[in-house]
This record gives structure tokens, sequence and C-alpha cells, in this order.
């Protein structure tokens, strides 16, 4: 959804970019039970997020997701600028 | 000889009907003969009607696609469908939550109840402070959304005279410039929200049920999204709209020196592109009163020839009443099913 909004990418462009970012196949990005994984590891964010100690989600979230995917998020943007990181 | 094998459907209603082989595929048959005479368009192929008849017998409630073609969803007002539609009082940023946490979704937005931009400038920063929230604590794209809604302009609740006063009088020429004036009051109230959605951190803006006061609302989303484009190259816009054909309320509004009335969603989809945006909502009307073989049949013709000819990812509008779903409030799965494996395989489409 990422891809679409920011670079206006069809649906097989923006699969193959996420996948090719993540070192995954197109299967593996559409799987619930590796892509949570990926996600709890690399900290995407999860809809099920326990333990909530270690949990990303959100914010921090975004940060990682913009990095691996070499994107701007305006989000994670704007909580740069309002919080005096940029 | 025993009476034909017919199949559970339904009509554009969501009333059940049962239909035989035969009569499933002599409405597949003219549901596309419709679109491409409507569109000026190509026909499906014989393979892909036979696709279409496969999907609409296939047994099981609910189909799917592979797991390799699923697509990603966006919505119109969707963070407030839980409150308005099932009658929860929750916040927004909660619905944006749950809509990400429990429902799946990849993408929402944060919309008023009153969904149009010319009730929101008024409390556009407070709309802001609910998005801001939302942005906060979900990790998927969050749009802020609502509709130009250019009748909305027209006394008594606006500024201008009433086009739709104003022609059935024969004042043409006042009808066309009432309307031209709208669209300047709807492109500056729909900037003037989005700079405030920008700055909380938006990730889009979404242009809803564009068109649906003809050409001129049409004109009005495409100028805005351009202004926003060219002030928050960042900040996605998304252009959905009303209906499969723009009215000609005015009938001389261009954009881009292609005038806009009559267009159909093949030719809708080039002006969004051009106008800068990032996703198009398509739209095909569902025939009350026709099947659903003619109906899905239909709207894979024309969304099949808008799918080809986008450079930006296309969004089938599946709500009630559009794109084959039916015209009833509790959407029947086995319909909503059939209509998203048909958009996905037939017509290649980017999301839902």
């Amino acid at each position: 959804m990422r891809m679409q909004m920011t670079k206006k990418m069809r649906i097989k462009e923006a699969k193959q970019y996420v996948a090719d970012k993540l070192g995954l196949t197109i299967e593996e990005i559409c799987d619930v039970v590796t892509m949570a994984d990926v996600r709890e590891e690399r900290g995407f964010g999860l809809a099920n997020f326990e333990p909530y100690a270690e949990s990303n989600i959100g914010m921090e979230a975004k940060f990682r997701i913009a990095e691996v995917l070499g994107i701007k998020i305006n989000s994670v943007e704007r909580f740069k600028e309002r919080a005096g990181l940029k | 000889m025993g009476e034909k094998k017919k199949y559970l459907t339904r009509m554009g209603d969501g009333s059940i009907v049962y239909m035989t082989e035969d009569e499933i595929r002599a409405d597949i048959r003219a549901g596309v003969a419709d679109a491409a005479d409507r569109g000026k368009i190509p026909p499906l192929t014989e393979e892909e009607m036979d696709h279409i008849y496969d999907i609409i017998t296939m047994p099981g409630g609910i189909v799917g696609v592979d797991l390799k073609d699923t697509v990603v969803t966006s919505s119109d007002s969707g963070s407030d469908k839980i409150s308005t539609k099932c009658c929860i009082p929750i916040d927004r940023s909660i619905n944006a939550m749950i809509h990400e946490r429990v429902l799946g979704a990849d993408s929402v937005d944060i919309g008023l109840e009153d969904y149009n931009y010319k009730t929101v400038k008024g409390v556009a920063k407070r709309e802001a402070a609910v998005l801001k929230r939302a942005l906060n604590y979900t990790t998927m794209p969050i749009f802020y959304g609502a509709m130009p809604n250019l009748g909305f302009y027209t006394k008594p609740d606006g500024p201008i005279d009433n086009w739709a006063v104003l022609l059935p009088e024969g004042k043409i020429k006042e009808a066309m410039a009432a309307q031209e004036e709208a669209v300047e009051h709807a492109v500056r109230d729909i900037v003037f929200v989005a700079e405030q959605m920008y700055d909380v951190g938006a990730d889009g803006i979404n242009l809803d049920t564009c068109g649906a006061a003809g050409d001129a609302d049409f004109l009005a989303a495409l100028k805005a999204c351009e202004i926003i484009k060219e002030r928050f190259p960042d900040m996605a816009v998304e252009i959905g709209m009303a209906g499969e054909f723009v009215l000609g309320m005015h009938g001389r509004l261009k954009y881009n020196g292609v005038r806009l009335a009559g267009l159909y969603p093949h030719d809708q989809v080039k002006l969004v592109e051009q106008a800068g945006a990032s996703i198009f909502g398509a739209v095909v009307n569902t025939n009350c009163n026709a099947t659903f073989p003619w109906n899905i049949a239909r709207v894979c013709t024309f969304l099949k020839a808008c799918s080809e000819v986008a450079n930006i990812p296309v969004h089938a509008n599946t709500g009630m009443g559009v794109c084959g779903i039916p015209m009833c409030e509790n959407s029947p799965a086995d319909i909503v099913s059939r209509v998203d494996k048909c958009l996905i395989e037939i017509c290649k489409i980017d999301g839902l």
C-alpha cells in the first residue's frame, strides 16, 4: 500500500519491490505466518503484539518501515520535526 | 428430460435468484455487450467470459484468489463506519486501530460523519487532532477523506445559486456560471483541509465520490489534487469516483483540453494521472433490476479497459451498489467475494 501511495506502483511492481527489499519471495510477503515472523523480528509492527514491552507498533514501526523501504512517511517526517530530530 | 440445473445467484438489489447455465451465460454476454457499447471499449474475450461463469457457479459461499494474487484495501469514511453504521460509539482514532489490528485493513481514512470538505473546513484543526492520534498509534497508512460534494455550495446552504433550479428554468448560462464558481470554492476548501492534515502527518488525502454533482465536481477534485501534489509532493492523493459516467451538469468543462462530461473509467483514470493522484478509485454502477452475472460482466469489461490503460494503481470501489456489489445494507459475502475474485483475476486491479 505504501509503495502504491508514495511511488504510484501497480500491485505487481509494488510487491516485487517490497519482496526485494526484504529478501523474500512474492508468496512469502503475502503469507501471514512468514510475515508475522519478519514483522516481529524487524520491528515493523504486528496486529497481535504481545508481549507489550518488546513490541513495536505505530510510530516506532513506521520509522523502521520507512528506512527499509527507502521512502518518506509523512507522519514520521512530521514526528521528527516536532521531536527535534531533524 | 429433467429440469436443467439452476445456480443460486442474486439480483442487483441482493435478492436471491436461481439461473440455469444458459441464462447465466446469456446475461454475461449481454453485460459485456452493454459496457463495450457504452464505453466504446473492447468486449471481454470468450475465455474471460467463461472465467466469470466459473466464478459465479463455483461451489462455496465464499471464494478467493491465490495467495500471491492478494491485493490491498483503501476505504471511504472507513474510520467512521463502526460508529455510524454499527452505532458503536468509539473515537475514530480507535476505529482506525480496530481496522488495522482486528479487521486487517491495509489503510483507512479518518473522515467526518458529514463527509464533505465544505463542512470539514470549519473544524479542520479538530479533525487533524483525531488524525494525529490515529497516526501516532497505527502502522498502516492513514488518509484524511471527504467528498468535494459541490452541491453543498448552493443556496440555501451555500453562497451560490442552485444550478439544479436554474437549469429547469432555462437559465443555462447562469447555471454554468454557478458551477464554475462552486469549483473555485471547493478547490479552496479541499486544499485548506489538506494542508491541516499534512501538518499532522497524513499519509494521504482521499477525494471521495468525485463527480457526484457532475462534471464540475470532478473538475474540482482534479484541480485540488494538482495543487495538493504541487504543495505537498510527499502526500498521496486518492481520487475515487461517484459513478461510472461523469454527468454533464455543466457540459463544457474541460481538464487539460479533455471534456469531462461523458467520460467512463478508462478515460477518467488518464486525467486523474495527469492531476498527479497516486490511486484511482474506479466505479461502475450496479443495476438493481439486472442479475449479478449481467452486472459483474459489465463491471469487468469497463474495469479491464481502465486497468489496461492505467499507469497508477486502480482500486475498484466495491461498496454497496457499485462494481457488482448489490444495493443493500448487508452485503452478501457470496457476491462480494465473487466480485473481488473477478476484479483481481480478470481486470488485474491493484486494490479494493
